[in-house]
């Protein structure tokens, strides 16, 4: 398989690249080190961490850094910033339409089941409308280049997408140790990131708020592997970090306790999932949540991001028509396009899934995060026939798709600079208007041959440069 | 019939709680079958938060107390006008599809003994669903204390005992398992003289029966719901369709005491 490089084609650098390659030129070895060495204490005294789960070891061990940046034209981005905005405005009017009227199932465009059947349609949320219309407030968008032109979306995340914190550190980081490169190259600033996730936030406060709405975010709690990154935003866009138990009902409203007594919540910000935010509502053991919450909100008496119900359209078998929603709901052509899919549920695809294991990405419905995977080509026997198994006992459990040639960019490993494969998350606000900083989260494979990116299984970040026309 | 309710519950704390909130679903359904005169819930010392309608058409309304609180009271009173429409849910808006109730929760999830008894044979699927009421009323009899809150579909149909909301469990788990759309139904049921009827504050099941709509089987009386049922709400299990869910902070010990009359009223 060969690999689109977004640095060197052809023997030649690519533009965007052009003024990188005497920087990693006048940097030996030795600079090389000393900088690395000097990155990692700067996210250490930070204090950026992220827990990976099911590894044992340190749960609050260090994302691995990569200085090497990756870089996009003006152009190249213009194109992915249409592609994702679609795509998010596609994926919010069909959370609208599912619990309110249904008529792309009606339509006979998605199958009825896939929806309805599926565990993360909320029944208590049919007929909500939330204000603007607008069921997910961050959609983060996993995408992967192939080719010069080619952009596929391997999955969406409607619910609680993270990782935007490394991608403010990260430049953050990279200004810090590296101020001429800011110089030499016109690197598209990230830093407004939130000011407008703050500004979206508000712009969805509930008609019974008058005057400024109090946003606050709501975090299961510093055991929580993205803890930090909830802490870093409520800090950027000053509004408070609570928990449950620091919120409470009371009359038609969510209210926080303060020091200087109650004080009325408009909008959360919620990085906890729909079965913990409300004992009386769904899960009833949850210690997490405030009891009552979802009757407030049902009643327009608070708004919640994302909406609860939000993670129908994420679904890893709901992706396969996300496309087909960009034409219904937006009588538009696809600007980005998905990673052909085969459903396992369907016993065509699944026999061919079978059949061509070996050559296919495996992954299950609802996970995430890299678990529950195969990538067959990067696989032994003995897995490939493990997951055989898996899938004869619950086939409508997983998809497959085709190992994709993802791209690479030069990365520093310990012989050098050698190309690693890349993806990219995007983090796409939808409010009153949907907004998008010019950038996005690189996650990098640092084993050589790897294609999987997730920092749960030791990938690690890049900083990611769009340059200005 | 016209139909008087009186239900009290009663909640009552060994040390005094604060932050008490409800959600009630106690509120009759509106639909052709009846027609509320007056009705009044109150909660002592609560103040009234949102009321809305949900998806499935049940009146929502929540309430909070500040306490602190060692008793709390809670009281439905109110007259319904009911008709006799042999079970069939007519002129209910809802809006959740009835798709939506084909998936399986812990208590309502088939086994294989739950699947075996949901094989009444095949016909027109009202004739279909009469034969799984029944299939359910002859598998588990009605005994009270038998059961608790959390039993199973599957655990009541292994002891071949239960009460009304076993046998409504067992009859979703069937039909579900059978592709038919069922969900749990609360509400009241009108006892005669002779006490017939086995339970006031009462529980049954609808299915989604294709030509007819939601249609409601009371397996532990071996009918169809008439004029003495009065419905209240619904949802995917007893937990989901439960009439009160409450909270309340603090680690008191609570205990609870329900008392429900259902009278034919003087017209």
């Amino acid at each position: 398989m060969t690999y689109f490089n977004e640095m060197f084609q052809d023997g030649k650098t690519r533009p965007p690249y052009a003024r990188l390659a005497n920087w990693t030129e006048s940097m030996p070895a030795p600079l090389r080190q000393m900088k690395q060495a000097e990155a990692e204490a700067l996210f250490r005294r930070i204090g950026i961490t992220f827990a990976v789960y099911g590894e044992g070891g340190d749960p609050d061990r260090l994302i691995p850094f990569d200085m090497f940046p990756r870089v996009f034209t003006g152009q190249e981005w213009s194109k992915l910033e249409r592609g994702i905005k679609q795509r998010a405005r596609a994926l919010n009017a069909f959370l609208l339409d599912v619990y309110g009227r249904g008529e792309i199932v009606r339509a006979g465009r998605i199958p009825a089941r896939l929806v309805y059947q599926n565990e993360a349609y909320e029944q208590a949320v049919v007929g909500i409308v939330p204000p603007k219309g607008v069921y997910s407030h961050i959609v983060g968008i996993d995408i992967v280049r192939t080719g010069p032109e080619d952009f596929f979306v391997l999955e969406d995340n409607c619910r609680t997408p993270s990782g935007v914190s490394y991608m403010l550190e990260n430049r953050e980081i990279m200004m810090r140790m590296f101020p001429d490169l800011f110089r030499e190259n016109r690197i598209q600033p990230v830093d407004s990131y939130p000011a407008r996730l703050r500004r979206t936030l508000a712009s969805v406060a509930p008609a019974k708020c008058k005057g400024e709405p109090t946003v606050v975010i709501l975090t299961p709690g510093h055991f929580n592997s993205a803890y930090y990154e909830h802490s870093f935003l409520a800090d950027l866009m000053g509004i408070e970090l609570v928990e449950g138990q620091d919120l409470f009902v009371e009359g038609e409203f969510v209210w926080m306790r303060t020091t200087e007594g109650p004080r009325r919540v408009d909008v959360i910000y919620r990085r906890m999932d729909d079965a913990y935010i409300d004992p009386l509502c769904f899960r009833p053991d949850s210690m997490l949540g405030i009891p009552g919450l979802m009757d407030v909100y049902r009643s327009g008496g608070v708004s919640i991001c994302s909406a609860p119900g939000a993670g129908v359209a994420d679904d890893k078998a709901v992706y396969t028509f996300v496309p087909e929603m960009v034409r219904f709901y937006l009588g538009e052509e696809p600007i980005l396009q998905n990673v052909p899919t085969w459903q396992c549920g369907k016993a065509d695809d699944c026999q061919y899934v079978l059949e061509n294991l070996g050559d296919l990405v495996v992954k299950e419905v609802h996970g995430s995060g890299g678990y529950g995977m195969l990538v067959g080509p990067k696989s032994t026997q003995a897995q490939i026939e493990l997951f055989r198994d898996k899938i004869k006992a619950d086939p409508s459990n997983y998809i497959a798709q085709p190992t994709l040639a993802l791209s690479t960019t030069p990365t520093f490993v310990e012989e050098g600079i050698a190309p690693r494969h890349v993806d990219l998350r995007p983090y796409c606000l939808c409010g009153e208007s949907i907004d998008l900083v010019p950038g996005g989260l690189t996650r990098v494979a640092l084993t050589d041959g790897s294609l999987v990116v997730n920092s749960s299984q030791g990938g690690g970040v890049k900083d990611t440069w769009v340059l200005a026309e | 019939m016209l139909l008087q309710v009186n239900h009290v519950t009663r909640y009552v704390y060994d040390r005094p709680v604060r932050g008490v909130v409800q959600s009630h679903r106690l509120t009759p359904s509106v639909f052709a079958g009846q027609k509320v005169i007056d009705w009044q819930v109150t909660v002592s010392d609560g103040q009234k938060g949102g009321s809305f309608r949900d998806g499935a058409g049940d009146r929502i309304e929540s309430w909070s107390i500040r306490g602190p609180v060692s008793e709390i009271l809670v009281t439905v009173t109110g007259r319904v006008e009911t008709t006799d429409l042999v079970g069939v849910l007519k002129g209910h808006k809802e809006t959740t599809p009835p798709q939506s109730y084909l998936r399986s929760t812990a208590p309502t999830e088939a086994d294989v003994a739950l699947t075996e008894l949901a094989q009444v044979g095949e016909g027109e699927p009202l004739a279909v669903a009469h034969r799984m009421a029944e299939a359910v009323a002859g598998a588990i009899a009605y005994a009270p204390g038998t059961t608790h809150a959390h039993t199973t579909a599957a655990e009541a149909l292994a002891q071949g005992q239960g009460v009304c909301q076993d046998h409504a469990h067992a009859l979703i788990a069937m039909a579900r398992a059978r592709g038919i759309p069922a969900r749990y139904v609360s509400g009241y049921l009108f006892a005669d003289a002779e006490g017939q009827a086995h339970e006031a504050a009462h529980a049954w099941a609808e299915l989604h029966v294709q030509g007819y709509g939601w249609v409601g089987f009371d397996p532990a009386n071996r009918c169809c719901p008439d004029d003495r049922y009065i419905r209240l709400g619904s949802g995917l299990d007893a937990q989901n369709a439960a009439p009160i869910r409450g909270i309340s902070r603090g680690i008191a010990e609570e205990a609870m005491d329900v008392t429900v009359a259902v009278l034919a009223a003087q017209q």
